[in-house]
Formats: structure tokens, sequence, C-alpha cells
């Protein structure tokens, strides 16, 4: 059934139907027209998913894909043209450009924590970008799933971008198959596992994966702010996404504040009790609501703590003074549990992010300068976000991606159709101008290699100066002329007058 | 001592050697020697001078290893390098700026740029077709992006091997940059090691090993692979002219490029005026005798010269135009053979070598579906005056670059991207794409505490009318070059 799908996809491609502009417009035109027309049974299927709130749903997933649509179908034109480069001496007379070409047929597995976000995007960059694609939502996510099958069809077309449900068999019976790209969201263990099987096929691919992403709070910053902004982007979706800030960093002498002002915070946004508040999430399934019990073991908490099986229910839980070889600091968090490592200075901190893998996000409150640029410039991360947490994922000309464990290839808007597209140079000569060419031709003499290497070589500058050292000696040569003209005139004006 | 047991000493040793060299290039990089742009500047110059220094040791090296005429020696090795050296070291400055993204209603106080950084350690492995060029010319990206960089020369291209053995740590920091030489086994163990990102030239099916050994690290490749280029000769043209690019292009390093033309596709009518013109384009470019002349390459190992020896014994195919070879000086002549069709011994593989397998179409529409039926290749070249032939095979097919009317002139050029796609590779580079290769585009955006009021609306508890603020703020109406989503 995999291999149906995929070689449908193949033959779709093949046609040659997705590459023009007016299909791949169209296309996306539908997508957008799902997101929109469907909206409420979206919602509602993330609420049976993940109790995702039915506020968060488009905030946190829909409009990011509408706004790719909208910039894809307003820049498609564009990006589909061909990209002049700059020439060199020799090439004068030629056309050299890039041009944005489809790779073929694209797998796109999604996650459950943003099924469709996560699903969809990459989608709308291989649709923008003239490729066909399968589809594999994540089975976590059930019911998402199960709708996303139901209404692709329904708007696009079927045999371009099938959607092929299922678990783990499915999934690698569909990495049997040989794509032309693979992307893949979720974690780093199935990531080298995708990656190995891409590349029995020489397939590139994107690893959108995760990891532990710290949230540095310099003392010198608005404490509360700040935290309440954390509050935010750690709780919502119950601190199932990629980018959560994962743990705090700070100094022992503000943990106390940072502990108050968080607490505070939820009592603002959830109220005493968040299991009774609508907008507060629950774990998506048994499995992770017992590996997260199992990391707050042992440690000291501050807040919360409490959960109920039945509902997947963990409430919202500070942890403080955590040792930095914790069992919760080897493993990626992924739930409403926040601990507190404290740290000196800011070199402890550089160094303790240094130490370990590279994340996906890193957040760092402080109104002092030099500590925001040390941060920059002695760390690397897939993204990093200064005073605030997780909205950097929102600016879609910022290419969003990981580095290291965290990730490889980068998408979100134009990222995208530029990652699933192939940049194929391109030079357009002509048979003409066959005497410029013998320079390079055996037999070989020192003054045809001397010729050679004068077109060839690049020196101080580059060819640029040479050709505005021309451009100099044509001007004047041409001022030169047009004196030379005006003193002929005037002379023979003077002698007829 | 047993033979095993002293080979399995050695292999222990050099083992240890190798990650030691790799701890030593990590601690290095971790130090943060290699960020600075002055540190970069300062080794590509070295670069420069190993290269304006060593001028005649390179072209001796090259000239042992592969025969290689020193007008192909400084043009397609020494001054390819060069040139791109120079083209980094005067565009770097401007590279590493961070690089504003727009700004729009929500974000009007922010900063939202995009940093290039350097990845960490990085594995460049090269091959023994073009040695100097093929491992020097992604290592100018490497340093420009402030990365530390192992080097592993293809030990088939001995000499040049040797040579840059021992001039890279002579002229380059030792601290950041080291050179492992070996063969399979020793990049085997090099490959269990952890790198940011490896850059590999060379085959197909070491390339599937590479990935996996990278899949275990996660670890980002970049993979300059071959293929079969094809090249389609159609419609009207200068047929000389025509010939003399191709001859140039396919017999240049005795074939042994990756980018070289390997086979062409032709009508009938034209391949009668084809063959005389290839002759005369060879007999003025090398003479009557080839083997006499000092601008044509030699077949760069025993190996290699048997296998294309055996492959025009294999072929169906009649050769027209030279066959002979001497394996003593491992001379191969430039050979041309024709009637053999696409089932054939010449047509299964990358040549890679001096032979020529003319093929025949009856049309453009055949000769498109018979390259199209293929792997994708890292070359397409396509001679024709008629423009809209050339734009048919273009927008009906797929490869790495695409060159219309030459061969291979096409990854000179700095300004465009050097890769594969599909079989032929992954990734690209020279000039600025090597720097893009080996660099990690960060994101950033940088906030203020103001506007706290505005953030406030995506805050819970949620309400109806604090959404529609949002999704109104937010989402992309007018035409603007980035668009926000949430606050």
């Amino acid at each position: 059934m995999e291999k149906q799908a995929v070689d449908g996809a193949r033959r779709a491609f093949n046609s040659g139907r997705s590459r023009p502009l007016q299909y791949r417009k169209q296309q996306l035109s539908a997508l957008l027209r799902l997101i929109r027309e469907r909206q409420a049974e979206i919602v509602s299927a993330l609420k049976r998913d993940i109790s995702r709130s039915e506020f968060d749903t488009p905030i946190f997933e829909l409009i990011g894909i509408e706004n790719d649509i909208k910039l894809a179908e307003r820049n498609l034109a564009d990006w589909m043209a061909p990209q002049p480069v700059k020439k060199t001496l020799l090439t004068i007379t030629d056309d050299v450009y890039i041009k944005a070409e489809p790779l073929g047929v694209v797998l796109i597995i999604g996650a459950w924590n943003y099924p469709w976000s996560l699903t969809l995007r990459p989608l709308v960059g291989a649709i923008a970008a003239g490729n066909a694609a399968v589809v594999k939502p994540s089975e976590v996510s059930k019911s998402s799933a199960s709708l996303l099958k139901e209404l692709l069809p329904q708007y696009l077309d079927t045999e371009m971008y099938p959607v092929v449900t299922g678990g783990v068999p499915e999934t690698q019976e569909l990495l049997k198959q040989r794509f032309d790209h693979i992307f893949y969201t979720g974690n780093s263990t199935v990531g080298k596992l995708v990656m190995e099987a891409a590349a029995r096929h020489l397939a590139p691919v994107t690893l959108e994966l995760g990891g532990k992403s710290p949230c540095y709070i310099d003392k010198d910053c608005d404490i509360a702010v700040a935290c309440r902004r954390i509050t935010w982007g750690k709780f919502a979706n119950c601190g199932q996404t990629c980018i959560a800030p994962d743990y705090i960093l700070c100094h022992p002498n503000i943990q106390h504040r940072v502990i108050e002002e968080i607490r505070q915070t939820l009592l603002e946004f959830y109220g005493e009790d968040p299991k009774t508040s609508p907008d507060y999430g629950r774990i998506i399934n048994q499995h992770h609501f017992d590996r997260l019990l199992a990391l707050i073991e042992g440690c000291t908490v501050a807040v919360g703590g409490e959960s109920d099986k039945s509902q997947c229910y963990i409430t919202p839980t500070i942890l403080k003074d955590v040792l930095p070889h914790a069992r919760i600091m080897q493993e990626e968090i992924f739930g409403p549990v926040l601990p507190i490592v404290t740290a000196g200075d800011v070199n402890e901190v550089i160094r303790f992010i240094n130490e370990r893998p590279k994340p996906l996000a890193l957040y760092v409150f402080s109104s002092n300068k030099k500590v925001v640029r040390r941060m920059l410039n002695e760390t690397t991360s897939g993204g990093v976000l200064v005073n605030d947490v997780m909205v950097h994922y929102t600016i879609n000309a910022l290419p969003f991606g990981g580095v290291g464990n965290s990730g490889v290839g980068r998408y979100h808007g134009k990222h995208t159709f530029d990652q699933l597209s192939h940049h194929r140079a391109c030079l357009i000569k002509s048979l003409a101008m066959e005497r410029l060419n013998m320079a390079r031709y055996p037999p070989m003499t020192p003054s045809r290699l001397r010729t050679s290497m004068f077109f060839l070589r690049s020196r101080s500058g580059s060819c640029d100066q040479a050709l505005r050292a021309w451009a100099v000696v044509s001007s004047l040569l041409a001022l030169a002329l047009l004196i030379s003209l005006l003193v002929v005139l005037l002379r023979d004006s003077n002698i007829a007058a | 001592m047993p033979s095993v047991h002293y080979a399995r000493l050695k292999y222990l040793f050099e083992m240890e050697s190798q990650r030691q060299i790799i701890e030593r290039l990590r601690a290095a990089f971790q130090s943060g020697v290699t960020a600075p742009l002055q540190f970069r500047l300062t080794q590509l110059k070295s670069l420069l001078s190993l290269l304006e220094d060593n001028e005649p040791q390179i072209l001796e090296a090259l000239q042992k290893d592969l025969a290689k005429p020193k007008f192909e020696a400084v043009l397609s090795e020494i001054d390819m390098v060069v040139n791109d050296l120079c083209y980094t070291i005067n565009s770097l400055p401007t590279w590493i700026q961070p690089s504003y993204v727009g700004k729009n209603l929500a974000t009007k106080l922010d900063d939202c740029f995009v940093r290039r950084e350097p990845l960490g350690v990085v594995l460049i492995i090269g091959a023994w077709n073009y040695p100097l060029q093929l491992i020097l010319a992604p290592l100018i990206g490497a340093i420009a992006a402030g990365n530390c960089a192992i080097l592993k020369p293809s030990e088939i291209s001995r000499a040049t091997e040797r040579l840059l053995a021992q001039l890279i740590p002579k002229y380059l920091s030792q601290e950041c940059f080291a050179v492992i030489c070996g063969g399979a086994e020793e990049t085997k163990s090099l490959l269990e090691n952890r790198f940011d990102h490896i850059f590999y030239t060379g085959s197909q099916a070491v390339a599937r090993s590479i990935l996996q050994a990278a899949a275990v690290h996660l670890t980002p490749v970049t993979l300059e692979l071959g293929g079969k280029c094809p090249c389609l000769i159609y419609g009207r043209l200068d047929m000389l002219a025509a010939a003399k690019r191709l001859v140039w292009s396919k017999f240049f390093n005795a074939g042994q490029s990756c980018v070289a033309p390997d086979y062409v596709l032709c009508t009938p009518e034209m391949r009668e005026e084809l063959l005389p013109a290839i002759a005369k384009a060879l007999s003025i470019f090398y003479g009557s005798q080839p083997k006499q002349s000092e601008d044509f390459s030699r077949i760069v190992t025993d190996r290699h010269w048997d296998r294309l020896m055996a492959l025009l014994g294999k072929t169906q195919g009649r050769v027209v135009m030279g066959g002979e070879g001497s394996k003593e000086d491992k001379y191969f002549a430039p050979t041309v053979v024709v009637d053999l069709d696409g089932s054939d011994a010449l047509m299964q593989e990358e040549i890679f070598g001096p032979i020529m397998p003319i093929l025949t179409i009856e049309s453009l529409e055949q000769g498109i579906t018979f390259i199209n039926q293929r792997e994708k290749p890292l070359a397409l070249y396509v001679f024709s005056d008629e423009s809209q032939v050339v734009n048919m095979v273009l927008e009906r097919t797929s490869s790495g670059g695409f060159c219309s009317n030459d061969g291979i002139v096409h990854m000179t050029l700095p300004g465009l991207p050097f890769g594969g796609v599909g079989a032929s590779g992954m990734g690209s580079y020279h000039g600025r794409w090597t720097f893009e290769t080996f660099s990690h585009r960060r994101g950033c955006m940088l906030r203020g505490w103001g506007l706290e009021r505005i953030s406030m609306l995506r805050y819970p508890p949620y309400t109806e009318s604090n959404l529609s603020w949002l999704r109104w703020a937010t989402s992309a109406k007018k035409k603007s070059w980035g668009v926000c989503s949430v606050m």
C-alpha cells in the first residue's frame, strides 16, 4: 500500500503537471481553503488528540500555515525565475544563472505535538517547489491523522499528494522506497534511522529534531516580564513543543524570585486549579505521562507535582536546585515540568550550555548588551531569542532548523521552497567567439597560458575591478571623443562665422 | 612478530593518533581561536602563500600522479584554488555580517537577523583526479566559515598526498588544521568519530557508507559524486567549434573529470559530420601521435587503466578512433566508439577515461527520454545554435549543472553553485557557496521589554476578542517581505 502511494506520486510527478506555476498556485490556494473551511473540525481533532485549547490551535498551528501559503502565492513567480549571478570577463556575453527545479517525490513525516503545522508547512514548500509529496502524519495524534487522510484528497491532487497513515511498520515500509528528499520532524533516535534509510538511496534529508533548549535568566533583566513570557512558552501545549524552554539557568540569588513570579503567573493564566482551566492541555498518552513522572522523581518540587493518570494530567511543575547530572537533565523533557539549575555567572552558563549537545533554541533574558553579545558569540543553537520565547518561530523570513543533534536543514517561508528545490547552475553559451576560446586549447604555449590566465585569474579585487577599469577607460575615451567633436564643431562654426 | 598482529597494532596506533588529532582540533575550536575574522583571513592568506611559494613542487607532484600537463595543472588546479581564495578573502568581511530580515507590524521594535556561525570540526575527503583542487577548494570555505578541518587526501594520488601532508602544517595553524593520510581502513576508522560536517568527493558506492556513518552522529554531509554526464548535439550548429569544445572537455585530464561529457547523443546524419570534426580537433590539440604530446595526461593507476581496457574489450560498439594504449606509462589513446546502445558495457558506469561513446537518436524527444531514464547526472551538455533546442532540454531534464555549447567551464564560475542532485550528489560549493556549506545559519531575534501590553494578548486565560485582535495583527495581509504570526 505504501509502495503504491509512492509509485503513484512518482507517476504523477513524471507527468510534469506539478511544474507549471498555475498548478502550484492552484494547489496552494486549495490547501488554504482546507484550513479555513475545516477549521472547526481541525480544532476538535486536536482537542481529542492533545486537549489543545481552541484558541491555541489557530495561533500555534494554522496561522503559520496560512502565512506560508500567502507568502508563496505572492512570490512564487519570483522564486521560480532564473536568478542571474555575477559574470566573469570570459562569460560577459553568456547567460549565467541559477534555476530552482523540483526534486521529485518528497516524503514528509509529521510529528504529534503540532500535527497540522509540522506536516502541512513542509507540504506548502514541497508544492511551491513543484514536487510530489507523500504525507505521513504521526499515528500518535490519531484524530488529526485520520482527519488529514480524509480531508487532503478532497482539496488537493490525490495522486500527487497521497496521505499514508500507520505506525512504525508502515513508516519502515515507506522508508524502504526511494525518495528525492525526506523531511522528518521528531526525535533524534528516529532521526538517525531516517538518515540511515535515506543513505541507501543517497537521498538528502531535513531533520527537525529537538533537544534541551536552555533558558538563561540574567540578574540584570525585568524578571517579572521574563517569567511571564517563559511561563507562556513553557506551559502552552502542556510543554510539548520542540522549542519550549526546557530548563532555566539562573543565579542562585534570584531562584526564589523566579519561582514566585512563575507561580503568580500560573495563577493568572490557569487559575487555582489548572485541571479545570479550558486553556491548559494534557499529556498526549500514558507512555509520555509515565515518562514525565519518572523524570520528576528525586527532584525538589517547588510548585505543582500533582498528577491524574486517568486524564494524563500533570499540573504545571517547577523543580528547584536541580543537579546537572539528574535524570531530568539528560533528555528532552517535552512536558509541563520546568527544572531550575543554578549557575554562578555567565561564564558558567556558557560552559554549561557548550558542554551539552547543540539545542534547537536558546533563550536569553537580559538587559545587559554585553551579556547578550557573549551568549550570541560564544554559544550556538538552531535559533536564538533574546527576552522572549518561541516567537522567533513565527517570523517566516528567519530560517527555522537545528544544528548538530537538534537537526539538519532549515525551513519556513522561502526557506522551505529552497530546501525542497534543486538549485541548478546554468551557463548558456553560444558557439560564436571561438577565437577567445583558442587560448585554452592545446598545444600549450607560454603565450597561450598567459592569455588564459589573464582572463581567468581574479586577483586583488574580483573581476569586477577589471570591468570597472574598462568602464573608466571607455568613459575617458568617450569624453575625449566628445571634447574633440565639440572642438571641431566650434572651429567649424568659427570658420563659418 | 606475526604480520597480522603487527598490522593490528599499527592500526590501533593510527586510530589512537586519529582520535588525538580530532580532540586537539576540537579543543582548539572550543577555545574560540578560529572565530575572529582576522584569524580566518590570516589562514586564507597563508594558504595563498602555500600555493604561490610551491608552484614547481605542486606541478611536479601532479605530473607524477597523473602526468598532468603544466597547462592543465595551472588552469584547473592551482589557478582555480587561487581564484577562489582571492574571491573569498575579498568577500569574507561581507559574508560574515548578519543578514537582517524584514521587520513587520508586530516586530517593528525587534531585531531579526541571521548569523552565520561555524559548525566545529569538519572532515574533507578529497579525490585523486584533481587532487589539489578537490581538497583545497572545500578547505577555503571551511576556514572562511571559522571551522577547524581535517583533510584526508586521496591515497591514490600519492605524490600530492605527501606534498599536502608536508606543506599544510607548515603554512596553516597546526592546532586547527591537520592532514590525515591513509586508505580505506584509515578512512573507515576516521568516520567512526564525530564531525560537524563531512565533505566528500568521490564515488556513489563510498558515498553511501559515508552517509551511513554520518547518520550515527546526525552529521550533515556534502557529497560531490559523479555519474554519466550526457552531451546532446542537435539542430543547427557550427560543428567544428562544437567538436573542439567537446574534445577539449572530454579529453582534458584524459577524461578523468567528474564533469567530463561522458557520452554523446546525436542523429546519424550529425554523426557523419561530427566524426571528422572530432578527428580534426584531436589532431590540432594533440597532433597525430597523442602519446608524444606533452598536453595529454595519463591514467592515474594500473588498476584504472585495466578497467578502461576491459570496458573497451566488452563493448559491442565499433572503435573508430584510438583504442590503443600502453600499460607501462598508463597511456590510453583518445578513443571514440560508435554503433552501441544503452545496454552496452560502456553505458553502465561512469567511464572516467578518454573513451567517447557516440549513440544515435532519431529525435530530440528520444534523446531527452534516454537521458531521463537514467540517474540525474552531475552535468548536462547541449550543443546547438537553436535556443529552443537548448531550452527544451533545460526544461525537461534535471542535472547538477547545465552548460550549453561548452563543457566543464560552468564549474569555474565563482557565482554558480557546483554540486549534484539525486545520485550525482547533495549540497554544493565554490565561492560563497562553500562558506554557506560550512556555516550554520542561526535565526536570531532580539526583543525588548516594552509593548508588554500587546504581548498580553497572547496569554491565557484565552478570550475570543484577544484571539481576533491577535489574528488581525499577525495575519499576512499587505505585501511585505516577511510575515509574523504570533506576537
